[in-house]
C-alpha cells in the first residue's frame, strides 16, 4: 500500500465511518430485528412475507408510481431546465430560486393544497383524479420537478454550444441537433437526476398517503404501518430488505450512465434570446409554472383568511404558542430551530460530501480502484432510498451504549437530515470535480505545491460556487425534511414541519389558518436561501 | 558536484492498469542536456514522464537525480517543472499570478516575484501581458506562459510533455527555436517526450526512441539519425523508405557506401541529375513550392522516392538518372 | 493570514461568496447551531428526568416550571411522532430505556407495550373519577392521564340550510339522505380512523363487515389522516369542503364557534368510540423515583385543567374544571363504545387486514 492510496483510505475513512454508524449501523439493526424471533434466527417468516400477494401488489405499485413521477419529473423539467439555463429571460433567477419551494414544503401542506384543487370541491375536481394514481404522480412531479431544472439545468448551462452549432451548420434541425448532440452531452445528468428523482419517488411517504387515499400504497407507507401500527418486524424487515434490493439495482443500472467519461471543457456561456424554435420549450417552461404555482396560491390565499375575510392575523398568531397555547413553541421558535438545526445539517452533509467527492473524483489507478470508488459513490445514495421509518428507528435500537448512546443527542436530528441530503451534495461536487482535468493538479504539484495546496489552487476555484449551491440545498433538505425528523426525540425544541404537522392536527380555523402562514413562512424562508445560492452561482460552473 | 548523469533511470518500470506501461528502461540525462524521447502514441513515454515526476509510482528499477534516490519523495518537493502539451494555466489566475505561482509558494516577497516575472515574459517574449487571463489567450501565447511558469523557480529538471504538439505548423517552428534558445540561455536540464521527430530535432540535443514501453536506442541525435536501429525507428524518425538485400546494395553503391544491411531513404536522398548512377523511369509527379516530389521506378531496386528542381519539367514515362545524397541516407546493421 | 494561496482578487462576487460561507461556518461555530447551542445537562443527570411522549404533546410553561421548582428538577421533554411510533419506539427500547417515564400510550396500544415488559410498577394514587378509566390487566403500571372520544361529526349550518335533518346513530349514515355525505380517516394509517373501526366492531360485533359494506354503498370517503378529512372535505373545516358529516372528536365542535359563539357543529354522542392515554414509568429508568413524581404530577389539578386546552382531551379526575366553550358545545358521551386492551392487541392485525381489503375491494 503506497502513500497515496493510504492518504486517499484516511479521507475516505470519514464520511465511511458516518455512513456506517449512522446509517448501515441503524438499518442493518432494525432488519435484523425482523429476522430474529424470540432470539432465533427465522428467516422463514420474513420470507414467508415476501410471499404475500399483497407484497407483490405494493412492490409493483412502488415501482410503476415512481417511474411515472420520474418520467413526468423528466417531461417536466427538463424543458423548463433549458429555458432556465440557455436563454436570456428577464427575472430566470428569481424563477429557479421558486421552482424549489415545493421541494422543501411539508408533504401534507402540499398534499391539502393539491386536494383543495383536485377535490370533489375544487376547481380541478370535474377531472375526477382525487385519490387516484394520476393524483399521486402529479404530486411526485410537483415536488421533484424542481431536481430535474436544477441538476440538468446546471450541465446544460456548462455545455459547449459549438458542436451543436456545427451541426446545425451541417444542416441539422434543431431536434436533431438535440437528438444526436446535445443529448449525448447531457445523457449522464439526466439519468443521474433522474436516478435521485426516482429514489425520492419512491420513498415517497405523505404524498402518496395524502393523494392517494388508502387504496395506494407503497413500500414505504407499508413500512410504516407494519412498524408503527402492526409492530410486524419481520414483514417491516422483509420490505426494507426489498427496498434496498430494488434501490440497488437501481443505482447498479445508471451507475455506467452516471460516469462523466472525459474532462469536460468548461466555458462562459451568454445566455441567448429566446428564438421561434424555443416556443415549445417556453410553453412547457409556462405550464410547469402554473402548474407548481397553483397549490403554492391556493396555500398562499388561505393563509391570509381569516373568518371568512383576508388578514394577516394567521401571520401575526405564529409568535404566540397558538389560539389555545396547544404549540409546545411559539411558531417562530421552531423556525430558529429549524435554521439551526439546518446550518448544522449543511455543514455535516457537505463536509462529508466533499471528502467523499474528492476521494471518488481522484484518478483511478486500477480497474479494482476504479471500481471500489464507483461503489463507494453508489454506497452514499443508498440513503435516499431506505425507509426514513427504518433509518428512525434503527437509530433507536443499535445506538444505545456507552459513547454511542446518541439517542437523545441533540445532533441525530441533523445527522438524519444531512444522510438524505448527502447524496444531493455528492451529486452536486462530483461531476465538477470529475470535470477537472487531473493535469492541472499534476501542473501545480511539479511546481513545488502540496496535497492540500494543490487543492486550494485547482479544484477549490473551480468547486467553491458549486460548493455553495450544495450548500443551499443540503440547507433547503434539512428545513423541509419531516420523515426522520418526526421520528427522533429532541427536547422540547420542534422544527417548522414538525409544529406545522401538529397544527395540522388540531381542529380550529385559527390553528389551520396558522399552519398554512408556517407553511409560507417556511416556503419564503426557503425560497430566499435558494435565492441567495443563486445570485452567487457563477453560469459556467454552477452545477445545482 | 558530482559529475556524470544527473537523472538516471535504472530499469524502471511501471505497471498501469495491470499492464507493464513502461518496461526496464535505462536512461541518462547530463546536466545541462536536453533530452528528447520520441516514440509513438501509446508507447508508454508520457507514463515515464509522470514516473519521473513522481506522478505514477514505479513498479521496478531506481530513478535518481544529483545521485539521490526519488523513490518516496512527491511530486512538490522534486524541484522539478511540468509543463503540458495545452498548458494547463489556471485558468482563474492572470498570466502574472500563473508564472508567479511556484515563487509565491515560496514565499519570495511580491517585489521579488514581480521582478522574476517581467524578467520570465520577456524571455519567453510575452512582456506587458502580465494582467492578461488565461482565456484570452492564443495558443502559443498560452505555451509560451506555461514555459514561464515552468521555468520560473529554475527547476533542477523541466519535463515536457508533447510541448508543441497543439500548434500549428508554423508557430511550432519558430517556438521550437525559440525554445531551444530559452532552454540554453537558461542552462536548464530538461527532458521532453515527443512523437514529432521536427520537434524532437529542433529543441533537444540527445534522443532516446521508445517503442511498446522499451527503449530501443538513444545517443546523441545526429548520431541516432544516422542509424536509427531498426526500420521501425527508422521510419519514425521520418525515412519514407527502408531497402533490404539487393536494392539496398544498389542504392549504397552508388552514394559511394559500403554495401551491407538495410537502407533507410529520406524522401529526398535521391536526386534527378544528369551525372547520376542510377536510371529509371518516372511514375508519378507532384509539385511542392520547393521542388517537385517523383516516383521513380528503378531497375533492381524498385520504386523509390526522388526530388527534382521544379524547372526540370518530368513527364511519368520519361527516363532520368539519379545521384544519391550520402547525407539523407543511413545504414542499418543487420 | 498574510499570505493568500490562491487569487480571490478581482471578482466582488468571490469576496461575497467568500463571505456567505465564512459567515456559515462562523455561525455554526458561534452557537446558532445546536452544537453549539447543546445547554450543557450532562452535569446534573440526577436532577432531571426525562418524560418521553408523543408529538401532540404540550403543557403551559408556567404549570412545567412550578413542577420543577416544588421538586427541585428539571422535566426533559422528549417527543416525537405519534402514538404508534410512541409505542413502537418503546417497545424496541425495552432494554434500555430512552427516558424515565412515558405518556402518550392509548388504550388501542396499551397491551402491546406491557407484554413487551415497557413498564414497571407503580405507587401511584389515583384522583376520583379516574379509576374509571384505569385498565383491568397492567393498571398497576399505567395510570390514565386523559380522555377523548372519537365520534361522528356534523355541521349542523349545513343541514340546517339544506333543510336535512342530521343523522344521529352509526345506522343512520348507511340511510339515503346521507349518501356521499360522510368522510372519515383511514383506519390504516390514522389512529381515529382505527378507533372509528372499532366503534363498528364494538357496535355491529362479527356483523361489521355488513355494516361497512353499506357505508360503502352509501358512498362514504376514506382518506389519509384526520387533517386531510376534516380541512380538505369537511364543509365546516376548510372553504372547498364538500362533506358535511366527518370522523373526529367529542371536542372538536367546541373550536367551530360562529360569532355569536354558537358552535356550528356538532358531535354524534351515540358514535363515539372511548380514547384514554395512559403514563408510566419506564422499566429501567435511570430516576424511578423522579418518575412517579412525574406521574403524580401529570395527575395533578393543575395539568388536569389543563389538558382541555393544552392537548384537546378531556381530564380523567372528576373534580377538574373544564372550559365554558367545553361544557357548552363539547360534552362528552355517557355511554361510548369501549374495546378491551387485550382484545385489540390480539385482533388488531386481523381486523386491519380484513377491513383493508373491503375498502380498497
Amino acid at each position: 500500500m503506497n502513500r497515496r492510496l493510504l492518504g486517499l483510505a484516511a479521507l475516505a475513512a470519514g464520511p465511511v465511518v458516518v455512513l456506517g454508524l449512522f446509517f448501515v449501523l441503524p438499518v442493518t439493526g432494525m432488519v435484523s430485528r425482523g429476522f430474529f424471533v424470540d432470539g432465533q434466527f427465522a428467516p422463514g417468516a420474513v420470507w414467508e412475507v415476501l410471499t404475500r400477494p399483497r407484497v407483490a401488489r405494493v412492490l409493483a405499485f412502488t415501482v410503476g408510481s415512481a417511474t411515472a413521477g420520474t418520467v413526468l419529473s423528466l417531461l417536466l423539467g427538463l424543458p423548463a431546465a433549458y429555458v432556465l439555463s440557455r436563454l436570456e429571460l428577464p427575472g430566470r433567477r428569481v424563477v429557479r430560486a421558486l421552482l424549489l419551494v415545493p421541494f422543501v414544503l411539508p408533504t401534507i401542506v402540499v398534499g391539502v393544497a393539491f386536494r383543495q384543487l383536485l377535490g370533489e370541491g375544487g376547481p380541478l375536481g370535474f377531472l375526477g383524479w382525487e385519490q387516484t394514481p394520476v393524483a399521486i404522480v402529479l404530486g411526485l412531479a410537483f415536488f421533484n420537478a424542481s431536481v430535474v431544472i436544477r441538476t440538468v439545468g446546471a450541465a446544460w448551462e456548462s455545455l459547449d454550444p459549438r458542436p451543436g452549432e456545427a451541426a446545425a451548420a451541417l444542416g441539422a434541425t434543431p431536434v436533431q441537433v438535440l437528438r444526436t448532440v446535445t443529448w449525448p452531452a447531457l445523457r449522464s445528468s439526466v439519468v443521474s437526476s433522474a436516478s435521485v428523482v426516482f429514489l425520492f419517488c419512491a420513498t415517497a411517504f405523505g404524498i402518496v398517503l395524502t393523494l392517494g387515499g388508502l387504496r395506494h400504497a407503497t413500500v414505504e407507507t407499508e413500512i410504516y404501518l407494519l412498524t408503527t401500527n402492526l409492530y410486524d418486524l419481520p414483514a417491516a424487515a422483509a420490505l426494507s430488505v426489498l427496498q434496498l434490493v430494488v434501490v440497488v439495482v437501481l443505482l447498479a443500472v445508471t451507475a455506467r450512465f452516471r460516469t462523466t467519461s472525459a474532462a469536460v471543457q468548461r466555458r462562459p456561456f451568454v445566455p441567448r434570446r429566446p428564438a421561434r424554435h424555443d416556443a415549445p420549450a417556453l410553453l412547457a417552461t409556462a405550464l410547469l409554472l402554473l402548474y407548481v404555482a397553483a397549490p403554492l396560491v391556493t396555500l398562499v390565499s388561505g393563509s391570509l383568511r381569516v373568518g371568512g375575510e383576508w388578514s394577516l392575523g394567521n401571520y401575526r398568531a405564529l409568535t404566540t404558542t397558538g389560539e389555545y397555547a396547544s404549540l409546545p413553541v411559539p411558531v417562530t421558535e421552531a423556525l430558529a430551530t429549524s435554521l439551526r438545526t439546518a446550518v448544522d445539517a449543511t455543514w455535516m452533509a457537505v463536509g462529508v460530501g466533499l471528502l467523499l467527492a474528492v476521494v471518488v473524483t481522484r484518478r483511478s489507478r486500477s480497474t479494482a480502484e476504479r471500481r471500489l470508488r464507483s461503489g463507494l459513490d453508489g454506497l452514499f445514495m443508498l440513503p435516499l432510498g431506505v425507509s426514513a421509518v427504518t433509518l428512525g428507528f434503527g437509530l433507536l435500537v443499535t445506538l444505545d451504549s456507552g459513547v454511542l448512546d446518541l439517542r437523545n443527542s441533540p445532533l441525530l436530528v441533523p445527522i438524519a437530515q444531512a444522510l438524505v441530503a448527502l447524496p444531493l451534495v455528492v451529486r452536486t461536487l462530483v461531476p465538477v470535480l470529475a470535470g477537472i482535468d487531473d493535469r492541472q493538479r499534476q501542473a501545480a504539484a511539479s511546481l513545488g505545491a502540496g496535497a492540500w495546496r494543490t487543492l486550494l489552487t485547482v479544484d477549490v476555484p473551480v468547486v467553491w460556487k458549486p460548493l455553495l449551491a450544495a450548500c443551499g440545498f443540503a440547507f433547503a433538505v434539512s428545513l423541509g425534511e419531516f420523515g426522520a425528523t418526526a421520528f427522533l426525540a429532541r427536547e422540547g425544541a420542534p422544527t417548522l414541519p414538525v409544529v406545522i404537522f401538529r397544527l395540522l392536527g388540531l381542529p380550529g380555523a385559527m390553528n389551520y389558518g396558522m399552519a398554512l402562514a408556517a407553511s409560507v413562512v417556511l416556503a419564503v424562508t426557503t425560497a430566499a436561501v435558494m435565492l441567495v445560492v443563486e445570485r452567487l452561482r457563477v453560469p459556467s460552473m454552477g452545477a445545482l | 558536484m558530482t559529475s556524470g548523469p544527473i537523472l538516471r533511470l535504472d530499469d524502471v518500470s511501471v505497471r498501469y492498469e495491470g499492464t507493464l506501461a513502461v518496461d526496464g528502461v535505462q536512461l541518462e540525462v547530463e546536466r545541462g542536456d536536453v533530452l528528447a524521447v520520441l516514440g509513438p502514441s501509446g508507447c508508454g513515454k508520457s507514463t515515464l514522464l509522470r514516473a519521473i515526476a513522481g506522478l505514477e509510482p514505479i513498479s521496478a528499477g531506481r530513478i535518481t537525480f544529483d545521485g539521490e534516490d526519488l523513490a518516496g519523495r512527491p511530486t512538490h518537493r522534486r524541484g522539478f517543472a511540468l509543463m503540458f502539451q495545452d498548458g494547463q494555466l489556471f485558468g482563474h489566475l492572470s498570466v502574472a499570478r500563473n508564472v508567479g505561482y511556484a515563487l509565491r509558494l515560496r514565499r519570495l516577497g511580491r517585489a521579488a516575484v514581480n521582478a522574476r516575472v517581467s524578467e520570465l515574459l520577456e524571455l519567453v517574449g510575452l512582456s506587458g501581458f502580465e494582467d492578461r487571463m488565461p482565456a484570452t489567450l492564443s495558443g502559443g501565447e498560452r505555451q509560451r506562459v506555461a514555459l514561464a511558469r515552468a521555468l520560473a523557480v529554475d527547476p533542477r529538471l523541466l519535463l515536457l510533455d508533447e510541448p508543441l504538439s497543439a500548434l500549428d505548423a508554423s508557430l511550432r517552428q519558430s517556438l521550437a527555436a525559440d525554445l531551444r534558445d530559452i532552454l540554453h540561455t537558461a542552462g536548464t536540464t530538461a527532458l521532453m517526450v515527443t512523437h514529432d521527430h521536427d520537434e524532437a530535432f529542433a529543441v533537444a540535443g540527445r534522443i532516446a526512441v521508445m517503442f511498446d514501453g522499451s527503449v530501443v536506442q538513444q545517443g546523441p541525435i545526429a548520431q541516432v539519425w544516422a542509424s536509427p536501429e531498426a526500420p521501425r525507428t527508422a521510419s519514425f524518425l521520418g525515412y519514407a523508405r527502408v531497402l533490404t538485400g539487393a536494392s539496398a546494395r544498389l542504392v549504397a553503391e552508388a552514394a559511394g557506401l559500403r554495401a551491407g544491411g538495410q537502407l533507410a531513404l529520406r524522401r529526398s536522398a535521391l536526386r534527378v541529375a544528369e551525372t547520376g548512377v542510377l536510371e529509371g523511369v518516372v511514375e508519378q509527379v507532384t509539385s511542392t513550392p520547393e521542388q517537385l516530389r517523383l516516383v521513380v521506378d528503378v531497375p533492381g531496386a524498385g520504386r523509390l522516392d526522388a526530388v527534382a528542381r521544379l524547372d526540370e519539367r518530368l513527364v511519368v514515362g520519361e527516363s532520368v538518372h539519379l545521384s544519391v545524397d550520402a547525407t539523407r541516407v543511413a545504414q542499418m546493421s543487420v | 493570514m498574510k499570505f493568500l494561496p490562491i487569487s480571490l482578487r478581482g471578482t466582488r462576487r468571490a469576496t461575497t461568496a467568500l463571505a456567505a460561507l465564512t459567515v456559515l461556518t462562523g455561525a455554526s461555530l458561534a452557537g446558532c447551531s445546536l452544537v453549539g447551542g447543546d445547554s450543557g445537562s450532562e452535569g446534573d443527570a440526577a436532577k432531571e428526568v426525562v418524560l418521553v411522549t408523543h408529538d401532540s404533546f404540550s403543557l403551559p410553561d408556567e404549570v412545567v416550571a412550578q413542577f420543577e421548582e416544588e421538586h427541585d428538577i428539571k422535566l426533559v421533554v422528549r417527543g416525537s411522532g405519534d402514538a404508534g411510533a410512541l409505542s413502537a419506539k418503546l417497545g424496541l427500547t425495552a432494554a434500555k430505556p430512552i427516558g424515565d417515564v412515558a405518556f402518550g400510550i392509548d388504550n388501542t396500544f396499551a397491551s402491546r407495550t406491557l407484554d413487551d415488559g415497557v413498564f414497571a410498577e407503580h405507587s401511584v394514587e389515583l384522583p376520583p373519577g379516574a379509576e374509571e378509566y384505569a385498565l383491568e390487566e397492567g393498571g398497576d403500571r399505567l395510570v390514565p392521564v386523559d380522555t377523548g372520544h372519537v365520534c361522528v361529526n356534523v355541521d349542523k349550518a349545513w343541514f340546517d340550510k339544506e333543510g336535512v335533518a342530521p343523522p344521529v346513530t352509526l345506522a343512520d349514515l348507511t340511510k339515503a339522505p346521507y349518501k356521499d355525505l360522510m368522510v372519515v380517516p383511514s383506519a390504516a394509517s390514522s389512529s381515529p380512523g382505527m378507533a372509528f373501526l372499532l366503534t363498528t366492531h364494538a357496535a355491529f360485533g362479527d356483523d361489521w363487515k355488513g355494516y361497512w359494506e353499506d357505508l360503502l354503498d352509501n358512498g362514504v370517503k376514506i382518506v389519509d389522516g384526520w387533517s386531510d378529512a376534516y380541512y380538505a372535505d369537511f364543509t365546516a373545516g376548510g372553504e372547498a369542503g364538500k362533506r358535511p358529516i366527518v370522523l373526529s372528536y367529542d371536542s372538536s365542535p367546541a373550536f367551530t364557534l360562529d360569532d355569536d359563539g354558537e358552535s356550528t357543529t356538532e358531535a354524534l354522542l351515540e358514535t363515539c368510540f372511548r380514547q384514554v392515554e395512559y403514563a408510566g414509568v419506564l422499566e429501567g429508568a435511570a430516576n424511578p423515583e423522579a418518575a412517579e413524581l412525574v406521574l403524580e404530577f401529570l395527575l395533578s389539578e393543575e395539568v388536569q385543567s389543563a389538558l382541555p386546552t393544552s392537548m384537546y382531551v378531556y381530564p380523567v379526575a372528576d373534580a377538574t374544571e373544564i372550559p365554558d366553550e367545553w361544557a357548552a358545545w363539547a360534552p362528552s358521551p355517557t355511554d361510548p363504545f369501549v374495546v378491551p386492551p387485550d382484545t385489540i392487541a390480539e385482533q388488531r392485525d386481523t381486523w386491519l387486514k380484513e377491513w383493508t381489503d373491503l375498502a380498497t375491494r
